[in-house]
């Protein structure tokens, strides 16, 4: 988050050289416009997220949360008409969606899409190699594949089984979201991007996804979660909650604001805003 | 429309029918033209005939032969119930024979266009596999010929026949004469009647009772034999009890000046005896405009004796008309028929395939499995039938079409044709119809596979079920193919 720097501080960071800060800058996003079909939706979105933190992005219905997910991800569906998207101290706007992947970027989505035919573990392990690929490097010999689909299917508590069937092909709700976090796992991005990770699970299966969020969770890493209500943030706790609002984030606050968001609703912010 | 033009030869498989294609008629020998160029003048008739007949030191009775099918030929009229468009060949501006192609056609690898250098390369095809495919002159001992020398010695040890039919014809006249044109008669329809006047050659395939043919026979050992032709005829016979998998084709791309190609296939399962015949076809599609490209007019179908099994797995991905219909008459009691199939039309192609089930045995089963994947502005048909006769009680079929499509600008379309007269018969039909979405695109982008290897996999997932079904080196050859067959289809 952003916080005023003192004389001090600046000239430490000079000492420092800039770079170094630089790096330290998780995501970076400034004055961001998107629209789809000429009808605008983010309105001048600014955000900042450094590494080990988690950020909550909460805002009602048609707010632009899932838009601003899509945006940063680079969907081709939404056109960025101002504004700009900095990851790990590179301006990202330009890349395709698998380029922003391979640099460490990974959404979890609202709808995960159906790939009838392709096993998790045949899915996974191409989106792994392809990633692999674009840094140069050899596909990662099976053994080492092997034991990290084990490793991270018990962290998620997903059966064996699970893993041969389709992607996301007659899956439940809860399994869906199951398999984007171990998607999550398996790739080990820098920063992700959960959108709308809670919406469709039942309780246990809430408690097991947050759970694995949690246990990746690092210091070198950082999360984004995007939802409509606090539930998954008794799970999952953030470092800063942002209200987004037709397009706008126009408020900031620790964790306490999404409990001020549950008991109060989203009017009184809109009132806030208007005034 | 279908089964009137097809099944008119139905009445053919009776035993009675089936003698009466094989009475040798005695002609008189009439006179015929002496060529002695390695080609022949364009144009069809009987003197054609006769002189394709002697050019090959043929036999009087498959001199004969030819000329009972010409003659049916001339009364036929090409089939137009088939959903594709083209502009009919001119018969009369074909030439129909031409000698093997002995000379290289280019002295090194630099000479052959590269876009096919660049295709044999992503196909994993070796350097000197490359100069043989593309017709270059090869100076040293390449593995495959020593490969198909030891290949020959390990199927005579069996006593399996496997050669070019024209070679057949010499050495094993007795099984030619008995069983060609049991299965696909002379008279079936316009393309098999005119193949059997005109064939160059093909494949000539016997394995003898109780023999299991330790190793995947294909047409690829016999390269050395290729320029069979526009023309080609295969016929496969497998004794009792006895088992054969098949290769046709090649994955590499096939380049031809021949537009118009009419092959027949017949297959024979004598009583329980299972033969696998797996075909990729990669002819030269036409370019991205829809010019050139081969038409494929095949003629493919197996009789299955009591308790015997023809399983035909296709993926098809070339040509500009594609118009094949391998199938199966299930003849015998408790005989089993298998179509699986994965056909991929792009640009402007054109593919009207799929398979015949006729049942006409007790407890006989078939399994239908047709994936059709069309992209550009291409359009893709299957057309399939479904015949219980009414002795076959207990006959069973499982038919699932599937179609996937891409883009806005392609079709797909299913004629399945189902008609039985028994009571006892259980047919299930299932078909779906989807569409590559830009969602499961972005969904792949997102895990950083990118666009074309995110198509191979929808696409490779899509057509599984009939991959498993090959034997697992063309299976994986295919796989490539796929991918390399709809690169650029999606924006």
């Amino acid at each position: 988050m952003v916080v005023g720097f003192s004389k001090d501080t600046i000239e430490v960071r000079e000492l420092n050289e800039i770079t170094a800060y630089n790096k330290k800058q998780m995501l970076k996003i400034e004055n961001l416009h998107a629209s789809v079909e000429d009808k605008a939706i983010l309105r001048g979105i600014n955000l900042e997220v450094k590494p080990g933190e988690v950020h909550a992005i909460m805002g009602p219905n048609g707010s632009g949360k899932s838009t601003l997910s899509s945006v940063i991800a680079g969907n081709e569906d939404f056109e960025v008409t101002n504004g700009n998207i900095e990851f790990l101290g590179e301006d990202i706007g330009e890349l395709a969606p698998e380029e922003r992947a391979h640099k460490g970027l990974f959404l979890s989505f609202q709808y995960p899409v159906e790939i009838p035919g392709v096993s998790v573990t045949n899915f996974i392990k191409t989106a792994i190699n392809e990633t692999r690929r674009a840094k140069g490097l050899e596909d990662m010999p099976a053994n080492e594949m092997l034991k990290l689909i084990r490793e991270k299917s018990e962290l998620l508590e997903i059966d064996r089984k699970f893993l041969s069937r389709s992607l996301n092909e007659g899956f439940s709700g809860g399994e869906k979201k199951r398999n984007e976090i171990f998607q999550m796992a398996m790739l080990a991005p820098k920063l992700a991007i959960l959108d709308e990770t809670d919406s469709g699970l039942d309780i246990d299966a809430l408690r097991i996804v947050a759970n694995g969020v949690n246990k990746l969770k690092s210091a070198d890493n950082a999360v984004v979660v995007i939802t409509h209500y606090q539930r998954l943030l008794e799970y999952i706790v953030p470092d800063f909650v942002h209200v987004l609002l037709n397009g706008r984030i126009v408020k900031s606050g620790g964790k306490e604001l999404a409990f001020e968001l549950e008991e109060k609703g989203y009017d009184w912010i809109k009132q806030e805003v208007e005034v | 429309m279908f089964l009137r033009n097809n099944f008119n030869s139905k009445m053919a498989y009776t035993e009675e029918e089936l003698k009466k294609e094989l009475e040798t008629k005695e002609y008189e020998y009439g006179f015929y033209t002496d060529i002695e160029s390695d080609t022949l003048p364009v144009g069809l008739n009987e003197d054609i005939v006769r002189a394709i007949s002697k050019k090959k030191n043929e036999p009087q009775w498959m001199t004969d032969w030819r000329l009972e099918a010409f003659s049916q030929w001339k009364q036929m009229e090409e089939p137009e119930w088939a959903n594709v468009t083209y502009k009919k060949p001119d018969f009369q501006a074909i030439s129909y024979y031409s000698a093997p192609v002995s000379k290289p056609k280019y002295q090194s690898l630099d000479e052959v266009d590269p876009e096919l250098l660049d295709t044999f390369k992503r196909l994993g095809i070796s350097l000197d596999e490359q100069k043989k495919l593309a017709g270059v002159a090869v100076d040293v001992v390449m593995d495959s010929v020593s490969v198909a020398t030891s290949f020959k010695k390990t199927l005579g040890e069996k006593g399996i026949i496997f050669c070019s039919i024209s070679e057949a014809i010499q050495k094993h006249p007795e099984l030619v004469r008995k069983y060609l044109g049991t299965v696909v008669p002379q008279k079936d329809n316009f393309y098999a009647a005119l193949n059997s006047a005109v064939f160059s050659d093909g494949s000539f395939c016997y394995i003898p009772k109780g023999v299991r043919c330790p190793m995947e026979l294909s047409t690829y050992f016999r390269i050395n034999q290729a320029g069979t032709g526009q023309f080609e005829r295969t016929l496969v016979i497998a004794d009792e009890s006895s088992y054969v998998s098949y290769l046709e084709g090649c994955t590499a791309p096939t380049r031809d000046e021949n537009q118009l190609h009419a092959a027949v296939v017949e297959l024979i399962a004598m009583d329980d005896a299972e033969i696998k015949y797996s075909t990729v076809q990669n002819w030269f599609p036409g370019d991205k405009e829809g010019k050139g490209g081969v038409f494929n007019f095949v003629t493919k179908r197996g009789l299955c004796e009591n308790r015997a099994k023809i399983s035909w797995t296709q993926v098809e991905t070339g040509s500009a008309v594609t118009w094949k219909y391998p199938s199966c008459v299930l003849k015998g009691d408790n005989s089993v028929g298998e179509f699986y199939s994965i056909a991929v039309t792009n640009n402007y192609q054109q593919a009207d395939t799929g398979t015949k089930m006729i049942h006409l045995g007790k407890n006989t089963k078939s399994t239908i499995i047709s994936k059709g994947i069309s992209a550009g502005r291409s359009q893709n048909s299957y057309r399939g039938l479904v015949q219980v006769h009414g002795r076959a009680e207990n006959a069973r079929n499982f038919s699932q079409c599937d179609s996937l499509l891409m883009g806005n600008q392609c079709g797909a379309h299913t004629f399945p044709y189902i008609e039985t007269k028994n009571k006892t018969a259980q047919i299930e039909h299932e078909a779906t119809t989807s569409k590559i979405g830009e969602d499961q695109i972005f969904y792949c982008n997102q895990r950083g596979i990118d666009t074309e290897k995110a198509i191979a996999l929808i696409v490779n997932g899509f057509s599984k079920e009939v991959l498993n079904k090959l034997p697992m080196e063309f299976a994986v050859e295919a796989q490539k193919l796929l991918e390399i067959s709809l690169e650029g289809s999606v924006g």
